[in-house]
């Protein structure tokens, strides 16, 4: 176990951005699926020279991308991931949108079919403060990553890191990389576990097809 | 090099526009295909001899890499950003696209805009003179598809020694003939962008036409398409066939803004057929103005060309196969307000060409509109294209 120190300004304003950035070769074809402005494929065109590609569901991100020159579709990972073909891509990445998606199962499933290895950010609904909010205060909690009130939040279905294990190990994904996100700080922790699962406020996961 | 023939328009044909005071230099030329270099249709017929009228703007540079072809719509012209020979508008139909430093920049890029086959304004079409019968061609020109345009367009383009095309652009059937290049000339396209369009007609757009054409048709003046010969114009029925197209082109909320129920220059109704409400008169403006700058036969034939349309078709009936390995860099837009060629019929372009993992880019701006908005003062399509093509253009090594 090694801890990454603090994660170095590559412009990025998020760190999952750069540590997802981080499991990523160069010169890959990537499709980054809730790619939000395009700040992730931006980060990947400029550092990894990627073949980059993105859906994303709101309009003003799609022509905030398009407008910096990246190849966005207005799009929805629920419905519009079964077009590409089996293989389309090296990298199919999931950053901080799983949970807001409808079917994650699915969604997962499909994001296993198009592409070879798929990289997930998530944030983590088992972190030790989000548990004592809501025991101490019997409210549904609100954190840095997780800000909006229940009613306002485009998160339908929020996971702990272990249910994530969990769904990964049943749809036959093996955990190449996992890394939890404290703060501004990461550490690498192979297999996500117990510990983990109380400390880290993000989670990021790089899974390939179990063999 | 092959020898060509020159017709007589062609040995005046090449002027410049820039004296006129357009932003943009304008240079305007005709090409003439002789027997040598017939043009085989889809219909099984070839047509020859034939020519195509065309304007530049930009410098070609060295090695070629740099031209933009835009693609016209029905009613539309080789003047992308240059006067209007017969409307005397000046700055063309795209002067907010298409010029110094805008989205399409002249200063960076050599830009062609070909009158297409069929059409009326130089290149050849059903108002031209046969020559095995020495008369206007009127229906006996034979019937024409949007892949015979975009395959006289590439004799062109051959003509002029450019191997591959940085971008083809085009709204409307425009967007048809920006497909139909990315798909029959796949290898000669680097970046496409096809703006509020279909890969096939739909019934109701090919109902419409119906209606357009039925109108032309029924004006007597049409003598069964030989109305030159006759002297003759069916004006009428032209101008019918526009007002109702042009209603397709924009929307309920537009025309809701612009005209309301408001009263055209009066405090009531008159209790007769008058142009009592605004919108009457803008139609009846628009349907007069069309016939002073437009053909009837080339509206039928132009017409028929966008009905025959059908994209996947060609392909199995599977639209993603035509996009099988390409290499293009597509964007596909649509308008919110666009009920001629809606968003729904734009995404299936964009499903299929991710179907064929293409690089593709697709945004829909909201506008109200309706399908005129690409011509249209719209910043977000200029900066979402401006994005697009510079992105395309640094991929393609293009200098700044």
């Amino acid at each position: 176990m090694s801890t990454l120190n603090e994660l170095d300004n590559t412009g990025a304003n998020r760190v999952d951005l750069t540590l997802i950035a981080g499991m990523i070769n160069h010169n890959a074809r990537v499709l980054d699926v809730g790619c939000g402005d395009g700040d992730l494929l931006e980060l990947l065109t400029r550092t990894k020279n990627v073949d980059g590609r993105g859906i994303e569901l709101s309009q003003e991100g799609v022509n905030a991308s398009v407008t910096r020159g990246l190849s966005v579709i207005q799009g929805d990972a629920d419905a519009d991931l079964r077009d590409y073909p089996d293989d389309a891509f090296d990298y199919v990445i999931l950053s901080q949108t799983i949970q807001a998606t409808r079917n994650p199962r699915e969604v997962l499933t499909q994001m296993k079919r198009i592409g070879r290895r798929i990289v997930v950010s998530l944030p983590n609904f088992g972190n030790w403060r989000i548990r004592l909010q809501l025991l101490f205060f019997g409210r549904m909690p609100i954190t840095a990553s997780l800000d909006k009130k229940w009613y306002d939040t485009p998160n339908i279905h929020l996971c702990t890191v272990r249910d994530f294990v969990d769904l990964c190990d049943e749809l036959g994904f093996h955990i190449d990389d996992a890394v939890s996100v404290i703060g501004t700080r990461a550490k690498r922790v192979g297999r996500p576990g117990m510990i983990d699962n109380l400390t880290a406020e993000t989670a990021v996961l790089l899974l390939s097809h179990k063999k | 090099m092959n020898q060509r023939q020159q017709s007589p328009a062609d040995a005046s044909a090449e002027s410049s526009a820039a004296s006129e005071g357009n932003r943009v230099n304008a240079v305007s030329r005709v090409e003439y295909f002789g027997a040598d270099a017939p043009l085989a249709l889809d219909s099984g017929a070839s047509l020859s001899p034939f020519q195509i009228a065309f304007d530049t703007y930009g410098t070609l540079n060295a090695d070629k890499s740099n031209v933009v072809l835009i693609c016209h719509a029905l009613t539309g012209d080789q003047y992308a950003a240059s006067l209007h020979p017969l409307t005397g508008k000046a700055g063309g139909w795209w002067a907010e696209m298409v010029g110094p430093g805008l989205p399409i920049d002249t200063d960076r890029f050599f830009v062609i805009c070909q009158n297409v086959l069929g059409s009326c304004m130089g290149t050849t079409g059903p108002k031209d003179i046969d020559p095995a019968t020495g008369k206007p061609y009127g229906l006996s020109f034979p019937v024409i598809t949007i892949g015979d345009m975009v395959r006289a367009q590439a004799m062109l383009i051959d003509r002029l020694g450019i191997k591959d095309l940085f971008c083809v652009i085009g709204g409307s059937m425009g967007g048809m003939q920006t497909l139909q290049w990315a798909t029959a000339f796949p290898e000669r396209v680097f970046a496409a962008i096809p703006i509020a369009t279909a890969a096939r007609h739909s019934a109701q757009n090919i109902a419409f036409h119906e209606v357009g054409r039925q109108a032309i048709m029924a004006d007597p003046e049409w003598h069964g398409g030989a109305y030159l010969a006759q002297g003759a114009n069916p004006s009428k029925g032209l101008a019918v066939a526009r007002m109702a197209a042009h209603i397709t082109y924009l929307s309920e909320a537009a025309l809701h803004r612009k005209f309301g129920r408001n009263l055209q220059n009066r405090e009531k109704v008159t209790y007769g057929f008058d142009a009592d409400f605004q919108i009457e008169s803008y139609l009846r403006y628009q349907g007069m103005s069309f016939v002073d700058r437009f053909d009837a036969n080339s509206y039928l034939y132009i017409t028929r060309a966008m009905d025959y349309f059908d994209l996947a078709a060609d392909y199995g009936g599977v639209l993603a196969n035509a996009f099988k390995d390409t290499k293009t860099r597509f964007c596909v837009v649509s308008f919110t307000t666009d009920w001629l060629f809606p968003t729904s019929e734009n995404r299936q372009i964009v499903h299929a060409l991710n179907a064929a993992a293409a690089n593709v880019s697709f945004v829909e701006i909201e506008t109200d509109k309706g399908h005129d908005a690409f011509l249209l003062n719209e910043p977000e399509m200029f900066s979402t294209l401006r994005g697009f093509i510079d992105a395309a253009a640094t991929r393609r090594g293009l200098k700044a």
